[in-house]
C-alpha cells in the first residue's frame, strides 16, 4: 500500500484526493507550488476498514434522510468521534515521518483536506472540508491528518452528500501536506470574469497576508480585472482591508492582527505583480483547457514579482461553464449587412 | 437647476452682460417652448468656446449636410439628423430617432441598397471622393476678392465683359459659402456609414467581452498609415535635414520662424536646399490647422508658422542626440493584429469567428477614410475658406466698412452681404459705404459679449434624460453614453471622469493649455491638459507624458496618438481644463478613464 506520495508525483485523484492531483499536476505544468506531500486515500482506507469494519457506519450515514438536518448532526457527530479517537495505522504515520522530514526540521506546514471526489468541475465542494494552517512537530501533523479525515463526516459535507445523493462506501479522503509560505498578499483568482464571463480578462481579489482572510469572508478584497491580450489593467477597486491573517512560526497556528495604517487602503497587489499573476494564470487555464479558479500567493521577498508567485490550487470555474451562451452573432452574406441590422432595428 | 436631472433649455438665463448674445445668431438657432421635452448636450468637442457670429457657419452649414445624409440621402432607419441651438453662444444638440418600428422597417429598405452600394466600393469611391474634395479646395483658393479699383481694367470692356467687379462681391462672396457648404456634404458623404461600422464592430466586442475596454477596440482598428500623421513626419524629416546640412544651429528656442526663414536664405546653397523641402512640405501638409477647424481662428501651420517652428529646435536636438525615433509602424502593425487574433481565438465558434473578421475588415475598411477625411475637410479646405472670408474683411476694412480684416468674423454671412451691397453701391455711387457707422459699434459690443460669455459654464446636457442613444456619431464620436450622462448628473468634486483612452496610470504636473500656438510654454515630461487636439497638435506628444482632453471620444484624435506613444490619456472629461490649473499635481488613470487633482 502507497501511504504517502510527493506532491510533484501526485496525479491521479483517486490516491491523492482532488487538491492533491490538482497540485501535482500544477506542479508539473509549472507553477511554482509550496513542496509537500500527499497523505494517500489508501491510508484512510486502512484507518476507516479498522474503525468500520462492515461498513456499518458508513451504511447509517448514507440512510440519512437528506433534509433531516439534526439526525446528520447526530450520526456524524458519532463519527467524527470515532476517527479522532482512533490512533493513526502505524504502516501510514511511518510513512509520513519521512515525508515530513523531508520538508524540513519541525517545518511549519499546512495541513489540507484533499477528498477523492473534490473539485471535479460537475460539483463544487469547496471549503466543505477542514485545512490547518501552521502547524509544526510530527505528532501535531499525525494529530491534523486525523482531523482532516475527521472532517470529510462535517455535518455541512454529510448534508451536501446526502442532497447530491452520493454514496459513502467508497468515499476516501487524502490529505495535502506543504510546507508553509509566508505570503506579503494572497487571494483567489478567476480565468475569466466572474461578474460577465468574459474570457478575456482575469479577475484577481486579493488581500494583504494569508489567503485565508479573504476566503473566510474576513475583509473585503482588492480586486483587478487586467485584460489577458493587451495586459491592460481595466479595473481597479482598493478596499479598506481591516484585519491581516498570518500564521505563527512553530505550530502555532494562524493569527488576525489589525493592519497597520498605513496598509490598510494601499492596493495588495503592484502592477507588476497583477500583470505576473495574469500570466501564471494563462499558462494554468492553458494547461487545463477550461477556465480556472485559482487561489495564489505573492511572497514577500526581494525578486521579480514572476519569482514570487506560489499556487497554493487551481480547479475549473464552474458557474459559467455551466451556461451556454448563445452565439454573439454570425456571419453574414456581405460585411455591410452586419451595419443593416444593427440599424434595421431599434438599438 | 432640478433636483434630479438635467436644467431644461427654457430656464437657461442669459449672462449677465450678455443679454444680447442672441443679435449674433440666427432666428432658427433658439430654443423653442417644445425643446424642453428634449434631450440635448452640449457640443463641446466641435464648439469649446462661445462662438463668433460668422463661425456659427461651423454649424449651420454642417448640420444641414449631416442630417440631409442621415435622414435623406441614405435613409438611416432609426435616425434622422441632428438639430442644434445656440444659446449664450454655446451650441447644444440633439439626435432625431425614428422609433416606429413600421417606419423603421421602411427606412431599412431604402438604406440596405444604398449603404451596400457605398460599403461594396469604399476605396473606389474614397479615391475619387478625394478628386472631388481637391477640386473644392482649388475652386475656394481660385476665388478672387474684387479690389474695387478706381477704374475697371480695359479688358472688361475691350473684351465685351460687360460685367463690373462690384457685381462679383456678392457672387463671390455667396460662391464661398456654397464651396463651404458642398464641401461639408462631402465631408459626410462616407463619414456616418464610416461610424456605422464602428458601432456594429463595437457591439459584437462589447458582447463577446464584456470587459473589453473602448480603447482596445479602437487599437484593433486603427490604421497606421493614416495622413494624420503626416506633419509631423514632414516636420521630423525637415529637422534631420537641417541637421545634414548643417544649417541646424539656426533652430533654437528663441529664433522665430522668421529668424530661422531669414537665416537660412543668407547660408547659400544649404539654405535653400532647407527652403526648398520646406515649400513642398508646405503644401499640402502645413495645411493642417491648429484646432479642430470650427473657429476662424483656428489657423493653418501655413497662416501660422509658430507651430512648426515652436517643435522644430526639440526635433533638431533629437536628431543631434540620435534619439529621433521614427514611428514604429511595422510594431504597430504586429501589435494591432496580435491583440485582434487574440481576442478572435477567445471567440467560441467558427461562425462567430467568421463574423467578427468581417466586422474588423469593414471597419479597416473605413478607417482610412474617416481618419483622413479631416485632414481635406476641416484643416486644408476649412483653413483656406476662413483666409477667403479674411480677404472679405481685408477690403472691407480697406473701405472703412469694420476697423480690420478679422472684424469681419463678427458678423453674421447675411450681414457681410448686407456690407458688400453697402460697399458696391457706395463704390459705384462714388460715396463711402453707410456701413463704417453701422458695424463697428456692433463688432466692439459682439466682441465684448463673447469674453464675458467665455467664463459661463455650460450645463453638459439640458432637458430629459433618454432611453436610448443610437445615432452612430453621438455615441462613437462624442462618447454620449449612458454611463457619461450619469457621470453628469452626479459629479464628484474630487475627481473628473472621461473615456479611459490609452491604457496607463501616471501622476505629474498639469500643463493647461487653450491652443496649441502656446506649445511652446510645455516642458518635457508634463502632463498635457487641453480642450481637443487636432493633427496638429502631434508634435506635443513627444514631449508630455499623458494627454487629458474636456472633449473626446475613444477614436477621437488624441486617444488614437496617445495609444501609438503608449501613455495615458483620458479624453472626453468636460471640463478639465476649466478645474485643472497649471502646475497643479493631478493622477492620470488610462485604465479608468478618471483624472484626479492631489
Amino acid at each position: 500500500m502507497t501511504y504517502v506520495v510527493e506532491l510533484a508525483a501526485a496525479g491521479d485523484a483517486a490516491e491523492a484526493g482532488g487538491k492533491g492531483a490538482s497540485l501535482g499536476e500544477l506542479a508539473r505544468a509549472g507553477a511554482a507550488v509550496p513542496p509537500g506531500f500527499v497523505v494517500t486515500a489508501a491510508a484512510f482506507a486502512t484507518a476507516i476498514e479498522a474503525i468500520d469494519p462492515g461498513g456499518a457506519l458508513r451504511a447509517s450515514v448514507e440512510s440519512l434522510p437528506a433534509g433531516d438536518i439534526p439526525a446528520i448532526a447526530r450520526v456524524a457527530a458519532a463519527v467524527r468521534e470515532r476517527i479522532a479517537a482512533a490512533p493513526l495505522p502505524d504502516a501510514a504515520a511511518s510513512a509520513i515521518a519521512p515525508g515530513y522530514e523531508s520538508l524540513g526540521p519541525d517545518a511549519d506546514v499546512a495541513v489540507r483536506s484533499s477528498a477523492t471526489m473534490e473539485d471535479s468541475s460537475a460539483a463544487s465542494f469547496a471549503g466543505l472540508q477542514d485545512t490547518y494552517l501552521g502547524v509544526a512537530g510530527l505528532p501535531s501533523v499525525l494529530d491534523h491528518v486525523r482531523r482532516c479525515w475527521a472532517s470529510l463526516y462535517n455535518d455541512e459535507s454529510v448534508a451536501y452528500r446526502r442532497r447530491l445523493r452520493m454514496p459513502e462506501r467508497d468515499l476516501a479522503m487524502a490529505v495535502v501536506v506543504q510546507r508553509m509560505v509566508r505570503p506579503r498578499a494572497a487571494g483567489v483568482m478567476f480565468t475569466r470574469s466572474p461578474v460577465s464571463g468574459d474570457r478575456s480578462v482575469v479577475a484577481i481579489e486579493g488581500t494583504w497576508g494569508l489567503g485565508s482572510a479573504l476566503v473566510a469572508g474576513d475583509v473585503t478584497p482588492d480586486s483587478f480585472v487586467i485584460s489577458k491580450i493587451t495586459g491592460e489593467i481595466t479595473s481597479r477597486r482598493v478596499s479598506v482591508k481591516d484585519r491581516i491573517h498570518s500564521f505563527i512560526p512553530n505550530g502555532r497556528g494562524v493569527t488576525v492582527t489589525g493592519t497597520p495604517a498605513g496598509l490598510r487602503d494601499r492596493p495588495c497587489l503592484t502592477d507588476e505583480e497583477i500583470r505576473a499573476l495574469a500570466s501564471v494564470a494563462r499558462t494554468v487555464e492553458a494547461h487545463y483547457g477550461a477556465p480556472q479558479d485559482i487561489e495564489w500567493a505573492v511572497l514577500d521577498e526581494p525578486a521579480p514579482a514572476a519569482e514570487r508567485i506560489v499556487l497554493l490550487q487551481s480547479r475549473p470555474e464552474t458557474v459559467w461553464a455551466a451556461k451556454a451562451a448563445p452565439p454573439v452573432a454570425a456571419p453574414k452574406a456581405r460585411p455591410a449587412d452586419h451595419v443593416l441590422t444593427l440599424f434595421g432595428k431599434p438599438l | 437647476m432640478e433636483q434630479d436631472g438635467f436644467p431644461l433649455p427654457s430656464q437657461i438665463a442669459d449672462v449677465p452682460g450678455a443679454e444680447n448674445w442672441r443679435s449674433m445668431y440666427q432666428y432658427f438657432t433658439r430654443f423653442q417652448p417644445d425643446d424642453d421635452k428634449r434631450f440635448w448636450f452640449y457640443n463641446s468637442m466641435h464648439f469649446p468656446e462661445p462662438i463668433p457670429a460668422f463661425d456659427s457657419i461651423t454649424s449651420e452649414v454642417p448640420y444641414q449636410a449631416i442630417g440631409a445624409n442621415t435622414a435623406r440621402l441614405f435613409v438611416f432607419p432609426t435616425t434622422l439628423g441632428i438639430e442644434h441651438r445656440i444659446v449664450n453662444g454655446r451650441v447644444y444638440i440633439t439626435a432625431n430617432p425614428v422609433l416606429d418600428p413600421a417606419e423603421i422597417g421602411r427606412r431599412a429598405e431604402v438604406f440596405g441598397p444604398r449603404a451596400g452600394y457605398y460599403y461594396e466600393n469604399w476605396d473606389a469611391l474614397y479615391e475619387g471622393w478625394k478628386e472631388r474634395v481637391r477640386g473644392l479646395i482649388a475652386e475656394i483658393e481660385a476665388i478672387e476678392v474684387p479690389q474695387l479699383p478706381e477704374w475697371e481694367d480695359a479688358s472688361v470692356v475691350f473684351e465685351s465683359k460687360g460685367v463690373a467687379q462690384n457685381h462679383y462681391l456678392q457672387e463671390n462672396f455667396a460662391r464661398c459659402l456654397a464651396l463651404y457648404s458642398k464641401m461639408w456634404h462631402h465631408h459626410t458623404e462616407m463619414l456616418m456609414l464610416g461610424y456605422g461600422a464602428y458601432v456594429v464592430f463595437f457591439e459584437f466586442c462589447n458582447k463577446a467581452f464584456p470587459e473589453i475596454s473602448d480603447q482596445t477596440v479602437g487599437r484593433m482598428v486603427a490604421g497606421i498609415d493614416v495622413i494624420m500623421y503626416r506633419p509631423d513626419d514632414e516636420l521630423r524629416s525637415l529637422a534631420k535635414l537641417a541637421v545634414d546640412l548643417g544649417v541646424d544651429d539656426l533652430f533654437t528656442e528663441d529664433n522665430t520662424a522668421d529668424d530661422v526663414l531669414g537665416g537660412l536664405e543668407a547660408r547659400g546653397e544649404a539654405g535653400a536646399r532647407w527652403l526648398d523641402e520646406l515649400a513642398k512640405a508646405r503644401d499640402p501638409w502645413f495645411h493642417v490647422s491648429t484646432g479642430d477647424g470650427f473657429y476662424h481662428h483656428h489657423l493653418s501651420w501655413n497662416d501660422d508658422l509658430t507651430v512648426p517652428f515652436t517643435a522644430l529646435p526639440g526635433y533638431v536636438a533629437a536628431v543631434r542626440a540620435g534619439t529621433m525615433k521614427p514611428r514604429p509602424t511595422a510594431q504597430l502593425v504586429e501589435e494591432r493584429e496580435r491583440i485582434a487574433n487574440g481576442y478572435r481565438d477567445l471567440l467560441n465558434s467558427g461562425d462567430e469567428k467568421a463574423a467578427f473578421d468581417q466586422m474588423l475588415g469593414l471597419c479597416r475598411l473605413v478607417f482610412p477614410f474617416v481618419e483622413d477625411h479631416k485632414f481635406y475637410c476641416e484643416h486644408w479646405f476649412t483653413t483656406r475658406f476662413f483666409q477667403k472670408i479674411k480677404e472679405f474683411g481685408a477690403l472691407l476694412a480697406r473701405f472703412g466698412v469694420i476697423a480690420q480684416a478679422d472684424d469681419v468674423f463678427h458678423l453674421h454671412h447675411t450681414e457681410i452681404d448686407q456690407a458688400l451691397a453697402d460697399l458696391s453701391l457706395a463704390w459705384s455711387a462714388g460715396s463711402p459705404p453707410l456701413g463704417g457707422a453701422h458695424f463697428p459699434p456692433i463688432i466692439a459690443e459682439r466682441k465684448r459679449m463673447l469674453k464675458v460669455l467665455r467664463d459661463w459654464s455650460p450645463p453638459p446636457a439640458l432637458g430629459p434624460v433618454p432611453e436610448g442613444l443610437n445615432d452612430p456619431a453621438v455615441r462613437m464620436l462624442w462618447g454620449v453614453t449612458a454611463d457619461r450622462i450619469n457621470s453628469w448628473l452626479h459629479p464628484d468634486p474630487q475627481e473628473m471622469h472621461g473615456v479611459a483612452a490609452s491604457a496607463g496610470v501616471v501622476e505629474g504636473v498639469a500643463r493647461v493649455l487653450q491652443d496649441v500656438n502656446e506649445i511652446g510654454e510645455l516642458r518635457e515630461g508634463e502632463i498635457l491638459v487641453c480642450p481637443v487636439t487636432a493633427p496638429s497638435w502631434a508634435p506635443v506628444f513627444g514631449k508630455i507624458k499623458a494627454a487629458v482632453s474636456d472633449i473626446g471620444g475613444a477614436m477621437s484624435h488624441a486617444a488614437i496618438v496617445a495609444r501609438e506613444y503608449g501613455m495615458p490619456a483620458v479624453v472626453g472629461t468636460g471640463d478639465a481644463t476649466k478645474r485643472i490649473r497649471t502646475g497643479d499635481r493631478i493622477r492620470v488613470d488610462g485604465d479608468r478613464g478618471t483624472v484626479r487633482v492631489l
